[in-house]
């Protein structure tokens, strides 16, 4: 082994690193210098260190996309991790960006720290070929969400959301433990590598499905996917609207990831089948029935929602459903290269979409109160561009061309149909999520006709967008429509990020 | 089939696709409903002046695809943006531009609200359809077909009729589900050819249940979309309630790219599918011919009786496609201009009463030809036009039809004679109601007849009916050589067995 070099490794985590300080500045200068400002002055100041912060984690990672490891895996980077990873800091930043109103709390500093900390989390868990290192980050990643997801403190909606995420979440992760002990217990070792050549040698046997069974509620609690989706809901609703953003942006897109990267290189070998009418052991079939629940109970939940937020989730948890279809497609190690890339690309996408949806739903919070759909009626009237940013938004998570979100469901759908050596083994998954994009397509345009056919309830005040709000919203409405036209500006990036981290 | 017979070095199509797009834009900059109006309609009669060109530059004595344009889209996925135009389009292009126009003439006074957004909608339609016809690519021509659906629903949805959200959602569903299908059979076919680009996909045809599942995606998603017999439901509550510029680009161009897409995917592509399903699209057409007539003639609300007799006419237009010979195809494809210059200047007519009388009801319109005899005149034309008087547009449409029905079966031939007869019972009915009918109605006095505007958005399609009826040459010119090149697909490849299973 070679020796550690603490070089190095500041080297390979500088982009990490300068979060963390960026973490512990905004704390300092918020409890050192800002206690008598305003909520706003402080909250500039915070996503003022969380920008500078984030400028330089992302100016790292552009001019240093090199690759390295440090002590055998437990931290990688490869111009693939370096992609995503400026993907979740810039989600991070577009999340700070909505946070400038934070009427939610009076501890400014320590919700902006908290977002630093989770998207250090994030990052660590992208970058990262050992269990352990990876479990570690998943803590990080969460613990921050926990908390940010009760931080208004007097709104017992809050708690409730904090309390249900962290309930489950801590069993969650009790299980992925678990699963992950088991694993070493098969492969001696906490490497990826090392566990998918151990489980290579033998078929499975019921240790290794136990840690299998594990590992998938673990990261299926992660992403949200039916039956691990319980808390979702009542967390997007509960949680103050930035921080909801956030877990429904940044988190989802590092959970997906990292769940990818250890299906393939940790788990790839014991993929089995999961054929109409063929199903054999591994974690194709399991894969298989939570996506197909995922996809079914997100979308039909979806229709009777009367709250944005709630509608939200269940869309959330349906597009987890056509996620994890693309994660299946992983299983062909040809194909893996173009499932991991229709991955990333939805996931990214999705998370633009979500983050500028949330956007919206807390400017029309702010004016009417509540985050009930009747709340939009008329908002085309009322705010003409936001009712347009919102249309993308929600015809891009409905799938609909030329918005980012039909290309990556395309993308997904297509990679998933060529998985298993062009057997069309999944197909039958592909027809069933094709026909519920077009269920979901019913309370995406249930909310637009709200906010575009409906005439305004009498007494709703001014629907106005403060300037930072403005400008996220139409920069992530850009970012949609122009990914959709324009693919190749992120595909072109990914693949080639893909081939050269050796895919 | 080769693609770029003439590489022309000016891109006509994404001039032509984009312009409508641009004029959307400044539209948003620009205050007062008069000049909003005005640059509505400076923009789309320039966008139909600048389609005249493709006329003239079109070489009728190919069916290779011309004004061909080709760039890389997404490599990853192999997805090109291919433009380009044959016989098939080439009339429906111009029937498009030529119609848009029209179509802001004829809301000029109907729109009342958020006028702005009702402009825009209307330009970004033509955008899209325009792109329909023009895409060359797969996932480029299922983008544009997407693209019509969202101001199609805001068309019907914000400026419709009373119950003008049911109508948009009703139209939206089926739509959607239909184009759901359209890309199970494209993502089926890319994987069977290796690409989206359509001239790859017809020289590849697959093995025979291959093609059969294909043409099944493909003919239920354009079945709905034309709308063929059982799938129709959803066209009378659309046309009840959009606004009349909305019904008439539904109408006139919009039921176009159902029957359009018969011609530029399942026959070519699925040959073989074509030949087994043809009996039962032909059951279809004969039983929408019927079904269409009986339905128009039993109703009282004018914008229902047109969109019946929709139903109707395209009928004649899906037969004429599937009994697969010359005279079918070009009778099929002269029935779709048709269609789209009457049944258009029908709405627009239907439009003009609703603005005078805020009805549509038969009975209380009866007699409106005292006041109006210059509308009245227009009416009668566009009428006996849609009834196939001879020396109208849609008689040579449908002799071309009856006739490729006559050689397909003297039986199938049979069949028509009642839809045919309907069409005349119908449309009198309607003429004597509203022309001629009814004691002196008190609503009516004080109606006036038809303005200078209004005139001006009837002359045009009035000027097609009686030269398509009485010279009809310049129009099936350009479709021949493409027409017989679509044929030979269809039949060749039955003839030959290259679609036998592997």
């Amino acid at each position: 082994m070679n020796p550690f070099s603490y070089l190095e490794a500041l080297r390979l985590a500088a982009p990490e690193t300068a979060l963390a300080v960026a973490a512990l500045a905004v704390l300092f200068a918020d409890l050192g210098g800002m206690r008598g400002e305003s909520l706003r002055h402080r909250a500039i100041l915070g996503a003022g260190i969380t920008a500078v912060g984030g400028a330089m984690a992302l100016l790292w990672l552009g001019f240093a996309p090199g690759y390295g490891t440090i002590a055998e895996g437990v931290l990688v980077t490869s111009p693939l991790t370096q992609l995503v990873k400026a993907g979740l800091v810039l989600l991070t930043l577009l999340v700070a960006g909505l946070s400038l109103d934070p009427r939610f709390t009076g501890h400014v500093g320590e919700y902006f720290s908290l977002l630093l900390l989770g998207t250090i989390g994030m990052m660590v868990l992208v970058s990262t070929q050992d269990l352990l290192m990876l479990f570690l980050a998943l803590e990080l990643t969460s613990l921050p969400l926990y908390v940010l997801a009760g931080f208004n403190k007097r709104d017992r909606a809050s708690a409730e959301a904090a309390l249900k995420y962290f309930f489950f979440g801590s069993v969650a992760a009790a299980f992925l433990l678990f699963g992950f002990s088991l694993l070493y217990g098969v492969a001696g070792s906490t490497r990826l590598p090392v566990i998918a050549a151990a489980v290579a040698l033998k078929p499975p046997d019921a240790l290794t499905l136990v840690a299998l069974v594990c590992v998938v509620m673990g990261f299926g609690f992660k992403v949200a996917a039916v039956p691990f989706h319980l808390w979702a809901p009542d967390a997007y609703e509960g949680a103050p609207t930035p921080a909801a953003a956030f877990i429904a942006s940044g988190s989802k897109v590092a959970s997906f990831a990292v769940f990818g990267i250890v299906l393939a290189q940790g788990l790839g070998p014991m993929a089995g089948g999961a054929d109409w009418h063929g199903f054999t052991t591994g974690w194709l079939p399991l894969l298989a029935v939570v996506a197909l629940a995922s996809m079914l109970l997100g979308n039909l939940a979806a229709i009777a929602q009367r709250s944005v937020k709630r509608l939200l989730a269940y869309s959330a948890i349906a597009h987890a459903g056509y996620l994890l279809l693309g994660l299946m497609a992983l299983a062909t190690p040809a194909n893996r290269p173009a499932a991991l890339a229709a991955i990333l690309y939805y996931a990214i996408t999705y998370a633009l979409s979500t983050v500028g949806a949330f956007g919206i739903v807390a400017v029309v919070e702010r004016a009417t109160g509540s985050d009930a759909a009747d709340g939009f009626n008329g908002l085309a009237r009322r705010s003409p561009a936001l009712a347009l940013c919102l249309m993308i938004f929600l015809l891009s998570l409905a799938g609909i061309p030329p918005l980012a979100g039909f290309l990556g469901k395309f993308y997904v759908f297509v990679a998933a149909t060529r998985a298993g050596d062009g057997s069309l083994s999944l197909f039958w998954l592909v027809l069933v999520a094709i026909a519920l994009s077009v269920v979901s397509l019913y309370y995406y345009l249930k909310l637009l006709k709200r906010a575009y056919v409906l005439p305004p309830d009498g007494a709703v005040p001014a629907t106005r967008p403060d300037v930072m709000e403005f400008v996220v919203i139409g920069m992530t409405a850009a970012a949609v429509l122009g990914l959709g036209v324009f693919p190749r500006a992120l595909l072109e990036p990914l693949a080639l990020a893909i081939q050269q981290a050796g895919f | 089939m080769s693609v770029s017979s003439s590489p022309d070095a000016f891109p006509w199509l994404s001039v032509l696709i984009f312009s409508p797009l641009v004029a959307a834009g400044i539209m948003a900059f620009l205050r007062g409903e008069r000049l909003q109006r005005a640059w509505a309609l400076v923009a789309t009669l320039v966008v139909a002046l600048g389609s005249l060109p493709l006329y003239w530059r079109f070489d009728p004595t190919t069916a290779a695809f011309q004004f061909v344009e080709h760039a890389s889209w997404i490599p990853a996925l192999k997805v090109n943006y291919t433009l380009g135009l044959d016989g098939i389009s080439l009339l429906l292009v111009l029937l498009t531009t030529m119609v848009m126009p029209l179509c802001v003439l004829a809301s000029w006074r109907y729109i009342e609200t958020r006028l702005r957004e009702f402009l825009v909608c209307l330009l970004v339609m033509e955008s899209a359809m325009v792109g329909v016809f023009c895409a060359l690519d797969g996932i480029l021509f299922f983008v544009f077909w997407e693209a019509m659906l969202i101001p199609m629903s805001l068309l019907i949805g914000v400026w419709g009729g009373p119950r003008r959200i049911y109508a948009a959602l009703k139209f939206f569903i089926y739509t959607m589900s239909g184009s759901v299908l359209l890309l199970v059979a494209l993502i089926a076919l890319r994987l069977h050819v290796g690409s989206f680009h359509i001239p790859d996909m017809m020289a590849r045809p697959g093995s025979g249940v291959f093609q059969c599942w294909v043409f099944l995606a493909f003919a239920l998603s354009f079945a709905i979309k034309v709308p063929m017999f059982p799938f129709h439901t959803w066209l009378p509550a659309a046309h009840v309630e959009a606004p009349t510029a909305g019904s008439v680009l539904l109408a006139s161009i919009l039921l176009k790219m159902g029957t359009y897409g018969f011609l530029r995917f399942c026959l070519p592509i699925t040959p073989y599918g074509t030949q087994v399903f043809m009996p039962y699209l032909l059951g279809l057409s004969v039983a929408a011919i019927t079904y269409g007539g009986f339905a128009a003639l039993a109703q009282n609300d004018l914008k229902k009786l047109v969109a019946y007799s929709s139903v109707a006419h395209m009928g004649f237009a899906t037969l004429g496609i599937f009994v697969l010979n010359e005279a079918g195809i070009e009778g099929a494809l002269l029935q779709m201009i048709n269609h789209g210059v009457t049944t258009g200047a029908l709405f627009i007519a239907v439009g003009i009463i609703y603005e005078r009388l805020h009805t549509r009801e038969l009975a209380r319109v009866a007699g409106l030809g005292k006041h109006m005899p210059v509308f009245a005149t227009f009416l009668g034309v566009f009428s006996l036009s849609s009834l196939a008087f001879p020396g109208t547009n849609s008689f040579i449409g449908e002799f071309l039809v009856l006739k490729s029905a006559f050689l397909y079966s003297p039986a199938l031939a049979l069949c028509l004679v009642p839809g045919v007869v309907l069409a005349a019972a119908y449309m009198l009915r309607m003429l004597q109601r509203v022309a001629y009918g009814g004691p002196a109605n008190p609503h009516h006095a004080g109606v006036k007849d038809l303005g200078f505007r209004e005139t001006m958005s009837l002359a045009p399609l009035l000027v097609f009916v009686f030269w398509i009826g009485l010279h009809p040459e310049p129009f099936l010119r350009v479709m021949h050589a493409s027409v017989r090149h679509l044929l030979a697909q269809a039949n060749g490849a039955a003839a030959h067995g290259v679609f036998v299973s592997p």
